[in-house]
């Protein structure tokens, strides 16, 4: 016992440990920083995509000339900023945006398979944007009422889970299938009302159901990306007690956080960030479930990290699967959304399969 | 020394089935309390009452003077500190990263290296420093367990609660951890609640015992001379015993069940149970053809 007063200064495993410890963190910051880089090459080469040729130095030298004022050349300047950039933001934006909210249902649901697509909140979010749209008209006529109505109705699925939640014997498999089940209603309810959607905007509308960051215009941008920012901050925020809340309830409880009243807030948090991304950019699904997971296999679970490194992952990934979809048929397009399911779909099966004798059973 | 003490407390998840009834107790000296009784007594759920994990259906649990009930959770977790069973996490983080989540209300800005430290010298007194970069999933049950405990340590808080800290450990380890909790509780002087299971271990350890027997009620508190005695443990857990002293410390020399609840086995005589078993079955095939034929 008297071990416990002696000082640990000169332990030789301090410092083995400590520097294992520093040099861990060292590799986390470095993830980050490799993902930022990454984002920076990728979005480059997305801007150069299209019918005009701009090459990736243009692409960035068009940017700077923007930004400073100085514009050279307005064809350039034009495409890249006006027609190209929106795109490219609004994959950043929603990468971030949607792997966070992954990463922070995952951990107050305490379950691998969620993420907002899994477990039905964009299909509410798209569900009441769909409303607010066929009711007040035109695909995206209204950008304030398109974004309170999604709001409001990935609120159902979020108070379903929340009481699946609380039910004693519910499963992470119960929760997803719940979702699931949601997410068949609400898109067959969004598919009737496009009916009396205009028939012009029918291609648009399709778009906008798979997924896709072809629609947003500048003018979507400040609320995305300020909402998107205010979740991801807030999330860093909260991290710590994140960290607390995996310890599992009674413990948090007993170090002084309320796990429910917390995991309600996280939720609605989520449903708010999800419903402000897919107003813009429709169903992307599986981001907020694959980041996450593959953020995690290279930096540990630590929410500190986790959350940052995946809001950068995120937004790489979001990019890399617009970016295959222009290319990979070209000139075919597949849609961004398309793209993740290809990717997300396996993985998901890879979870629901590999962890299943746990989950079942739990 | 913080002073806690529980008012008549009852609680039951359905009004009318207490799972614990009217306890009344108070804790103000540093030690290690050792909570012992038979299987669902209510220990679990006791000490879940005492920071207000369960909320009391009646009576109050008052820390030094105040009701927690009036109490912030972050207040009560600076006074009482708590760790639950031992169980996998979701997403599991290095034991480091494990045991520093304890440090969440001594956190501030710049507190990094005290809480290293305190991290440090907890995996040292349990013996895990060469687990410290370890996925905590990957872990054993009872490295588990240690990490657990060392989570709970580095609280540093006035009580400790700990709900079977010795469960999955060999006895070896079962031994040392009750006896560095003793150590613990008395250089620290804090007030150090255990469940435990294992009576011998418990005589041998404890500062104090705290027997419950059922129906949720407290049956005895006192030093293990005073509780672990040969007719307590005999009415309270049923089993016959002989206590014997041993090193200065009583020893429980354990013997047969004492069975005279309903479920006796000897009350059919197996053939007679079997038989009346078939009569049954064959009343049953019986009624069931003739159902069908009406």
């Amino acid at each position: 016992m008297e071990e416990w007063d002696q000082p640990v200064d000169s332990d030789a495993s301090l410092e083995s440990t400590l520097s294992y410890y520093l040099r861990n963190r060292l590799w986390k910051f470095a993830f980050i920083g490799i993902c930022f880089v990454a984002i920076f090459l990728v979005a480059g080469y997305t801007i150069t995509i299209g019918s005009m040729n701009i090459s990736f130095v243009e692409t960035y030298e068009t940017i700077w000339n923007h930004l400073t004022g100085n514009i050279v050349n307005d064809g350039f300047d034009f495409v890249v900023w006006d027609l190209r950039m929106p795109r490219v933001l609004a994959g950043i934006i929603g990468g971030a945006g949607l792997a966070v909210c992954g990463a922070v249902m995952q951990n107050t649901m305490k379950n691998p398979l969620a993420d907002p697509y899994t477990t039905g909140v964009s299909s509410g979010a798209s569900l009441g944007a769909t409303i607010a749209m066929t009711v007040v008209g035109g695909l995206m006529a209204s950008t304030n009422v398109t974004v309170i109505g999604a709001f409001l109705f990935s609120l159902i699925p979020v108070g379903m889970m929340i009481a699946i939640s609380k039910m004693k014997d519910a499963s992470p498999t119960t929760m997803i299938m719940a979702g699931i089940g949601i997410m068949y209603i609400f898109n067959a309810i969004t598919t009737v009302l496009m009916i009396w959607s205009d028939p012009q905007q029918m291609q648009a509308v399709y778009r906008w159901q798979v997924g896709t960051l072809d629609i947003v215009k500048w003018e979507h941008l400040p609320i995305m990306g300020l909402v998107t920012l205010a979740g991801v901050v807030i999330s860093m925020l909260i991290s710590g007690r994140l960290n607390v809340l995996s310890t599992g309830d009674e413990s948090a409880k007993a170090m002084g956080i309320d796990a429910d009243r917390m995991r309600i807030w996280c939720l609605v948090m989520v449903g708010l960030v999800s419903a402000v991304i897919v107003s813009f950019t429709g169903l992307i699904g599986f981001v907020g479930l694959v980041a996450p997971h593959i953020t995690r296999l290279f930096i540990g679970s630590d929410n500190k990290f986790l959350i940052p490194a995946c809001a950068v992952f995120g937004s790489m990934l979001l990019i890399v699967a617009d970016a295959l979809g222009r290319t990979i048929l070209s000139p075919n397009v597949i849609q961004v959304g398309v793209v993740m399911s290809f990717v997300g779909g396996p993985i998901f099966l890879l979870l629901l399969l590999g962890s299943r004798k746990r989950m079942w059973s739990s | 020394m913080t002073r806690v003490e529980l008012k008549d407390v009852t609680f039951g998840y359905n009004p009318g089935h207490p799972i614990i009834k009217d306890i009344s107790l108070v804790v103000e000296e540093p030690g290690l309390y050792c909570i012992i009784g038979p299987n669902g007594v209510g220990k679990s759920t006791l000490v879940k009452c005492l920071n207000r994990i369960l909320a009391p259906t009646s009576g109050t649990v008052e820390i030094d003077g105040v009701d927690v009930a009036t109490m912030h959770r972050k207040e009560i977790a600076r006074h009482i500190g708590y760790v639950p069973v031992a169980s996998d996490d979701t997403f599991a983080m290095s034991v480091l990263d494990t045991i520093l989540i304890g440090r969440y209300n001594h956190r501030s800005w710049g507190s990094e290296g005290r809480d290293l430290e305190a991290a440090y010298r907890a995996m040292k007194l349990l013996r895990i420093r060469n687990l410290a970069n370890r996925n905590f999933n990957e872990l054993s049950a009872g490295q588990h367990q240690k990490v657990a405990i060392a989570r709970g340590i580095v609280q540093e808080t006035p009580v400790l609660i700990l709900d079977e800290p010795t469960a999955n450990l060999d006895v070896k380890y079962q031994v040392y951890v009750t006896e560095l909790l003793r150590a613990f509780a008395e250089k620290k002087g804090i007030a150090v609640l255990t469940i435990s299971h294992d009576l011998n271990i418990t005589s041998k350890y404890a500062h104090k015992v705290i027997m419950l027997a059922r129906p949720g009620v407290v049956y005895r508190v006192g030093t293990p001379r005073e509780v672990m005695t040969k007719e307590n443990i005999e009415a309270v857990y049923g089993i016959e015993c002989s206590v014997e002293e041993h090193d200065g410390y009583p020893y429980i020399v354990l013997g047969g069940p004492l069975m005279d609840d309903d479920d006796r086995v000897d009350d059919l005589g197996g053939f007679e149970k079997t038989s009346r078993i078939r009569e049954f079955a064959s009343v049953l095939r019986g009624a069931v053809p003739k159902r069908r034929s009406k």
